[in-house]
């Protein structure tokens, strides 16, 4: 019976952990699409916020320093996605593509330059603290290796994504910017005639879904994992991308879809662990079939907002 | 009617010119409203109103020129600077977010909010329930938008003019999405606005309302100032041919009827709707060469439906349609277009009618392309279709005569007069047209009629569907009343009396 509470202890935990990437993405583009913008370069952004993590962390020995200047170069990026779609009316979809080059190569790039020619980062002194760590082990709260262990003894991450969750959430329906979010998506002229300025608000939410790509690749290269490497990231954003659009492009509705997805990846490594005699290329494969299902069969009929991809000009006003 | 405040002039626009490239859309106008008057913009489509209200409002920077709100000279560089001026402006398309509550579209960009940003919606509420009723409005500030109707919607733009405390309102051809009821509901809002000392100026072509709501106007043609007259002394007569810068007749032109033989028979004709229920019960028409025979009625009593059904786009359930005696019921498109040469101006001019990202050439040819001399063995032939436009553009006077012109960016009139050079410029035997002057001024609509009677001058038949009482007898020559899906009733239109035709319509017997 305990084995079996452990277990499932073991799957909710890893489900938690492996969502919390997708989850900070997703808010990302939860961000930018209701604000009209699309934005496929996150898989980008979250490549290139998972090497600067583990660089900065690696160099500066501070995983927090790391975070932070994760979300500062995915915000880079989401700037330049916001200069060329926004200021430049470019198609957003090329533009994306383009991050999504742009982001791996400016990667690989520097980690060759600070890590002698290697396409990975050295492993980081400190990951990401487990907050709750404290109330775990030999005479604490809960023993170790129990399931209030494998489910709460997490790194701080994963509850932050949960607390940028309701944040994104409170912003987007309870604020004025986040009203002036959505309407900007939804009829731009609208905003506009009332003297809302289209660009500033897209702007700041593209360079805000930026920032949110950058923390969820830090979150896979300094905590999940200890280092950054080449293959770390591989079509995490895209996952992201999906879970937001299955989400119909609400930050609760994101957050339900990332868990799904992290749930097949926590089932993938609980079959892994047990040994189950199926080939583990084959059961990495489990999150990104669930993908393609879901986005092909559950979704049905989604409305996005009705500016998205639409591109707003005023010149010659 | 109203107590104009001729000591205030609220607005002042001297001289404005606005330029887009080498296009002029406003050529020096003027325009002056006082405090408590209702003033119209009167103009053809593209006339350059909407343009000139957008540069009042700031949304369009003049190219020239001085506007001056309450005596005092204003640089409206954005729209924010014209709202904190007591500018409001409700726009020709809708500036709604359909998701969103009326209040939350009320108060966006000007939002109540308690501490750090966070929204009052409450307070909001209150307000907005508050000025809805002082002007009797009847808005539900809860509703979404996209669960009210077309004339609430635009009640809710002009309380969010109202909330944001403007004085002097812009109206964007407000009646064109009305119903009749709600024309008359928003000429008793203007009242209520008018009597608070509020200035109006409202954009219109048609002729009857700015009688009814304005007490001055303003004429502008092709971009040009040409006059401000007090509207009760003036006709609607002169009004017109002031807009269209010509003697325009509101009565139809026509010669002696030479009526030739029947040429379509509609035989018993059933037809069911999208919804499966019947459309046409039974339907029985004869049509002649060298007539206009005018179906009236009112909308949804089976008219689309038959346009469908004769132009093969709806199945027939039962009954026949012949041409020259030869069945051709359940002919397709092609064969109707291509082989017996019956060709129709249809209902919906951008849905059905053109391509709208095509450009004028393109649109033009849409059903002679595959033939020659516009394309040989399946590839195009350019420089014929381009030179046909040309001619095509001369001929149905199409403004700006530019081929290359996408039909999205023309206005109303001259995307109908693309679509009459289609259908016409192919010399067909009978001609459908339906509802073929919807949303048009009256220039264009006297072009379009004066379109019709050369066809049937011509020798050929037409039929006009149309829910203008007015249009059908002035241009028929025959009337056929439609009511439930069946004609209750033939006349000659000569002489006819309207409220027996009225009568009809509505399911009286005569
Ligand atoms: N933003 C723009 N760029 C270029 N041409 C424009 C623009 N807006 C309007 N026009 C042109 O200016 C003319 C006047 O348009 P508009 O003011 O909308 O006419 P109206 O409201 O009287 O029907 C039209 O020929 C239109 O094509
Ligand atoms: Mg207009």
């Amino acid at each position: 019976m305990e084995a079996i509470i452990n277990d499932i202890g073991f799957i909710i935990g890893t489900t938690l952990m492996y969502s919390t990437p997708l989850m900070f993405t997703s808010l990302g583009g939860v961000i930018t699409e209701r604000s009209g913008v699309v934005n496929i370069g996150l898989e980008g952004m979250m490549f290139f916020g998972a090497f600067v993590a583990a660089t900065v962390a690696y160099y500066t020995q501070n995983p927090w320093l790391g975070f932070l200047c994760a979300g500062l170069g995915g915000a880079f990026l989401g700037l330049l996605h916001a200069i060329a779609c926004v200021s430049f009316a470019a198609e957003q979809i090329v533009s994306g593509i383009a991050i999504n080059f742009l982001g791996p190569g400016l990667a690989l790039f520097l980690s060759r330059l600070f890590f002698d020619g290697a396409t990975q980062t050295l492993t980081i002194p400190n990951k990401i603290p487990l907050p709750l760590h404290f109330l775990f082990g030999e005479g604490k709260l809960f023993k170790s290796a129990g399931f209030m262990d494998l489910v709460f003894n997490r790194f701080a991450t994963v509850y932050l994504a949960f607390l940028l969750v309701l944040l994104v959430w409170f912003v987007l329906y309870k604020t004025k910017v986040g009203m002036r979010v959505q309407a900007v998506g939804e009829h731009p002229e609208a905003a506009d005639t009332l003297g809302i300025s289209v660009y500033r608000i897209r702007y700041g939410a593209v360079i805000m879904s930026g920032f949110f790509a950058g923390l969820g690749g830090a979150s896979m290269s300094i905590a999940v994992v200890s280092r950054f490497s080449n293959t770390l990231i591989s079509g995490h954003g895209f996952i992201a991308l999906a879970a937001m659009i299955f989400g119909k492009w609400k930050p609760q509705g994101a957050m339900l879809a990332c868990l799904l997805f992290g749930g097949a990846k926590g089932f993938e490594i609980f079959l892994g662990a047990k040994g189950v005699p199926v080939s583990s290329s084959l059961l990495a494969m489990l999150p990104y079939i669930l993908t393609i299902i879901v986005l092909v069969g559950i979704v049905g009929k989604t409305t996005p907002p009705a500016a998205i991809g639409k591109i707003f000009d005023k010149s010659g006003k | 009617m109203t107590a104009i405040d001729f000591s205030q002039k609220t607005v002042e626009m001297i001289n404005v010119v606005k330029k887009f490239g080498d296009f002029v859309a406003n050529d020096g106008i003027n325009l002056t409203v006082h405090k408590g008057e209702v003033h119209a913009l009167l103009g053809e489509n593209g006339a350059g109103k909407t343009t000139l209200v957008n540069c009042l409002y700031g949304l369009y920077h003049p190219t020239a020129g001085t506007i001056r709100i309450n005596g005092r000279e204003l640089n409206v560089t954005d729209p924010n600077v014209a709202i904190q001026n007591g500018i409001g402006m409700v726009h020709q398309h809708f500036m709604l977010v359909e998701p969103f509550t009326v209040t939350q579209n009320i108060i966006l960009g000007r939002e109540t909010t308690k501490l750090m940003g966070i929204l009052d919606l409450s307070a909001a509420e209150k307000k907005v329930a508050e000025i809805s009723e002082r002007y009797g409005l009847a808005i539900n500030p809860r509703d979404k938008i996209e669960d009210i109707s077309v004339g609430s919607q635009q009640r809710v733009e002009i309380l969010k003019a109202l909330y944001r405390g403007a004085e002097i309102l812009i109206l964007d051809e407000p009646t064109a999405v009305l119903t009749p009821p709600e024309i008359q509901e928003l000429v008793m809002i203007i009242r209520n606005l008018t009597q608070e000392g509020k200035s109006i100026i409202i954009i219109t072509h048609k002729l009857h309302e700015i009688k009814q709501v304005a007490d001055y106007c303003t004429i502008i043609r092709r971009g040009k100032y040409i006059d401000t007259v007090e509207v009760d002394t003036v006709t609607e007569q002169e009004l017109a041919s002031m807009m269209v810068g010509r003697e325009v007749s509101f009565a139809v032109e026509k010669k002696p009827q030479k009526r030739g033989p029947k040429i379509l028979t509609i035989d018993n004709l059933v037809v069911e709707d999208n919804r499966g229920i019947q459309a046409l019960k039974g339907l029985s028409l004869e049509l002649h060469k060298g007539e206009i025979l005018g179906v009236a009625g009112v909308d949804g009593n089976g008219q689309s439906e038959l346009i469908e059904a004769l132009t093969g786009l709806r199945t027939v359930r039962s009954g026949k349609i012949l041409l020259h005696n030869k069945e051709i019921t359940g002919a397709l498109p092609k064969q109707i277009i291509d082989g017996y040469n019956i060709r129709t101006i249809p209902e919906d001019r951008q849905k059905r009618g053109l391509v709208l990202e095509f450009d004028v050439a393109e649109n033009l040819v849409l059903e002679t392309y595959h033939k020659k001399p516009f394309s040989w063995r399946g590839v195009l032939n350019h420089p014929e279709i381009y030179q046909y436009a040309d001619d095509s553009a001369k001929e149905f006077d199409i403004r700006p005569a530019n081929p290359y012109l996408t039909a999205k960016s023309l206005s109303g009139g001259n995307q109908q007069k693309v679509i009459i050079a289609r259908e016409v410029g192919n010399d067909p035997e009978v001609l459908i047209a339906s509802q073929p002057t919807r949303g048009l001024d009256v220039g264009a609509i006297e072009y379009v009629h004066a379109a019709l009677v050369e066809q049937r001058d011509r020798g050929k038949a037409v039929l006009l569907v149309s829910f203008e009482l007015d249009e059908v007898i002035n241009v028929s020559d025959r009337i056929a009343v439609i009511f439930e899906g069946k004609i209750v009733g033939t006349m000659a239109a000569e002489g006819v009396d309207e409220n027996e035709i009225g009568l009809m319509m509505a399911g009286g017997t005569s």
